[in-house]
């Protein structure tokens, strides 16, 4: 009884914050703004049955989900330009949005007008406190891409195993590594490590410089820390030339040029 | 009821030839009657929405239908690339073992139905009364019958729909086929092959009306009268094989079908293969949403006679090929929550279908022959107030523009029809669909009625729910 009443009274407070800063809450995009207003029922629509009402990630299909949808309520996102620990860009929630999450119940919603997707974003934003109390982070500046070679590739390799990424990922990047099954995210729920081998796209994107970009600011909310302060740029991208070729579609030593970081 | 309705054109056929003109006309007449009410019973079969998608991926049904079975531009993305989201869980080794992927959607009602020139004995029972026309009005409950709907991925890239109709005496097939999507790593190589509807837009599959009159597209299966056309427009299922191509977020859609001459699941009539092409582009306008417009057109060849075993027809044997052609355009209009389905056809029969003469006896081809024209079109209205409300109005409309034999009366066929209803859905889920629905059309088909050749009014009132799990 006394977790119902905490469960109500939570969904009362949340339903009050919503209503204080959903009103006024906007995004920018590319020159566009966002309405939180039109974005809510868009959210209401497409996105509520796993985010839930409330935005706290427990939506009725959540239960069945793995990975779980995120908890907007903690202003916690995996895929940003921006350094961990900070709030991502309207532009990173925009991406998100548009290119989806590979490997997770959340799809890509570029069928969704570009400003069906930036209302979203405006009302996604609403959910946390943090969107009024913080500014985002300020995205990190991706230096020149090195052509990725042989010698790149082995030493990221070296890399790779030097600071132990094989523990989660595995020897192979197959996401087996000893500490795979014992790894959790900030929630407390599950979760595995990437299969740097499996499908055609990582997480948050496939090209090099998203790579650079996850690696350096890590993924909040998961195990995957940023890797700013352990290794310098040529040693980033000597990994993410690793990475790459660990790929099953036969990226290896071609791998993608194009920033495709940001999506139209 | 292709038999039937074989065996009642080539009944007309054969009596052209001793009947006078008076005659002739009203024979063709109830043949139009016949055939547009064959028409209505076959077309309004219930359509797809897949509940089984939804549980697969739990989204909600509002994630892929505007109102179901209506869809939206992200489901029409997810139709384009097989039943799938690309995020990596679409193939079945994502799903628990118990997942199987099957629908049911049924449609229960209360309808009415009011037939305003039946032409009925004058003394009920007694067939040599004489005929009389007379307004005939029914009503009570009813079931249509059941769409199974089983659709999904084989494996990854590789999707598949079958689609059973079963009804009271009977069952056929709506859809069944299989789909290699993505191809050579493209959106815009994938094959479809087997039955399936053609590919348009304005998907009669997915329409929102249910009622006798109005819960089909009169345009997409129009026969002008008299004709013996196998083909009876673009809202066939035939057999055949599409290559069809989209771009990531299916704004631009091309699809190219070879199918069989004929529809339905049978044996296709003849040996010869139609071909049907569709194009259309999306664009957004502001906070509008995505506009489309689209054109597309079907060439084909009907056979005007078969061989034949003491008279009787040998199904597949179809010869005496001549062709036809159905061209248009169609738009998707959306100002925020009201939207505009719009769509204009202009079809064509050779003189030999258009008069259902054999092509080896053009001697039988009355004086002043040619082949039938006509142009038609639509405009359906929405306006989605929430995902739980819809409203819908539609007006729907045929002119005959050249007919077949000056014996037709110039304005016999043409067609005017309208319908307004909404659909309501109690409740929103990631398992199941409920609609209360209620619906009032009627339908004007032009000097039809059957023995006084002056207009036939028909209506239809349905009130009922539709729900699929």
């Amino acid at each position: 009884m006394s977790a119902r009443r905490n469960t109500l009274f939570g969904a009362a407070i949340m339903s009050l914050l919503v209503a204080i800063t959903g009103a006024a809450q906007e995004s920018h995009v590319d020159g566009m703004v966002g309405d939180a207003k039109s974005g809510k029922e868009q959210y209401q629509r497409y996105c509520m049955y796993c985010h839930g009402k409330f935005g706290d990630g427990r939506g009725e299909s959540a239960a069945y989900l793995d990975p779980k949808p995120r908890d907007f309520t903690k202003a916690v996102f995996k895929c940003r330009s921006t350094p961990t620990g900070t709030l991502p860009t309207d532009q990173d929630l925009y991406d998100t949005i548009s290119r989806g999450i590979h490997a997770s119940g959340m799809p890509s919603w570029k069928p969704l007008t570009k400003q069906q997707r930036v209302d979203l974003v405006a009302y996604i934003k609403t959910f946390s406190v943090r969107f009024k109390e913080e500014q985002p982070g300020t995205p990190i500046q991706i230096p020149p891409e090195p052509a990725s070679t042989r010698e790149s590739v082995k030493r990221g390799a070296e890399t790779f195993d030097n600071l132990n990424c094989w523990s989660c990922h595995g020897r192979e990047g197959r996401g087996n590594g000893p500490n795979a099954i014992t790894l959790t995210d900030s929630k407390g729920y599950p979760i595995t490590p990437f299969d740097l081998t499996s499908g055609t796209s990582f997480k948050c994107g496939s090209s090099d410089q998203t790579l650079f970009r996850d690696l350096t600011n890590g993924l909040d909310g998961t195990p995957m820390p940023s890797f700013t302060d352990a290794m310098k740029p040529d040693q980033i991208w000597d990994v993410v030339h690793y990475i790459q070729t660990l790929r099953v579609d036969g990226h290896k030593l071609t791998a993608q040029k194009k920033d495709t970081t940001k999506t139209p | 009821l292709r038999d039937a309705v074989k065996k009642l054109v080539q009944f007309e056929s054969d009596a052209r030839v001793d009947v006078s003109k008076r005659t002739l006309a009203a024979v063709i007449r109830v043949s139009a009657l016949v055939v547009m009410l064959l028409v209505a019973l076959t077309a309004t079969k219930p359509a797809a929405a897949v509940p089984a998608f939804a549980r697969k991926y739990g989204l909600p049904c509002s994630a892929c239908h505007e109102a179901w079975p209506k869809l939206s531009t992200f489901g029409q993305n997810f139709r384009d690339n097989g039943y799938q989201l690309g995020n990596d869980r679409d193939s079945p080794v994502y799903q628990q073992p118990a997942y199987f992927p099957i629908a049911f959607r049924v449609v229960p009602n209360w309808h009415r139905e009011s037939n305003g020139a039946r032409a009925v004995d004058s003394v009920p029972g007694d067939s040599k009364s004489g005929l009389v026309e007379r307004e005939v009005n029914t009503a009570g409950f009813t079931f249509g019958g059941i769409d199974v709907i089983s659709a999904g991925t084989l494996y990854k890239n590789i999707s598949f729909m079958v689609q059973p109709f079963l009804f009271d005496g009977g069952n056929s097939f709506t859809q069944a086929f299989v789909r290699f999507d993505n191809l050579v790593h493209s959106p815009w190589v994938n094959v479809k092959f087997g039955l399936f509807e053609l590919d348009t837009l304005i998907s009669e599959e997915r329409i929102l009306t249910e009622d006798n009159t109005g819960g089909q597209y009169y345009n997409y299966h129009f026969r002008p009268p008299g004709d013996n056309n196998v083909f009876h427009g673009i809202g066939d299922h035939p057999l055949g094989v599409e290559l069809m191509g989209h771009s990531d977020n299916s704004y631009t859609r091309y699809s190219v079908a070879l199918v069989s001459s004929g529809s339905g699941s049978g044996t296709p009539s003849s040996e010869s293969v139609d071909v049907y092409a569709n194009f259309n582009q999306g664009f957004e306008i502001g906070k509008l949403g995505t506009q489309r417009v689209g054109v597309y057109g079907y060439l084909g060849q009907s056979p005007t006679y078969f061989q034949t075993t003491s008279g009787s027809s040998i199904s597949g044997t179809g010869t005496g090929l001549r062709s036809f052609y159905r061209a248009g355009a169609y738009g998707l209009w959306y100002f925020k929550k009201f939207d505009l389905s719009t769509f204009y056809e202009h079809g064509h029969d050779d003189v030999f279908i258009g008069n259902s003469v054999p092509a080896n006896q053009p001697s039988k081809l009355p004086a002043g022959a040619t082949g039938p024209s006509w142009n038609g079109g639509f405009v359906e209205a929405h306006y989605t107030y929430k995902p739980q409300l819809i409203l819908i109005g539609k007006y729907e409309l045929i002119r005959m523009a050249q007919q077949a034999n000056p014996s037709i009366p110039h304005n016999l066929g043409n067609l005017n029809e309208w319908t307004i209803g909404y659909r309501w859905y109690p409740f929103m889920s990631t398992r199941a669909g409920l609609a209360w629905i209620q619906e009032y059309s009627r339908v004007n088909n032009i000097a039809a009625a059957p023995l006084s050749g002056t207009n036939d009014l028909k209506s239809s009132y349905v009130m009922g729910f539709d729900f699929d799990f």
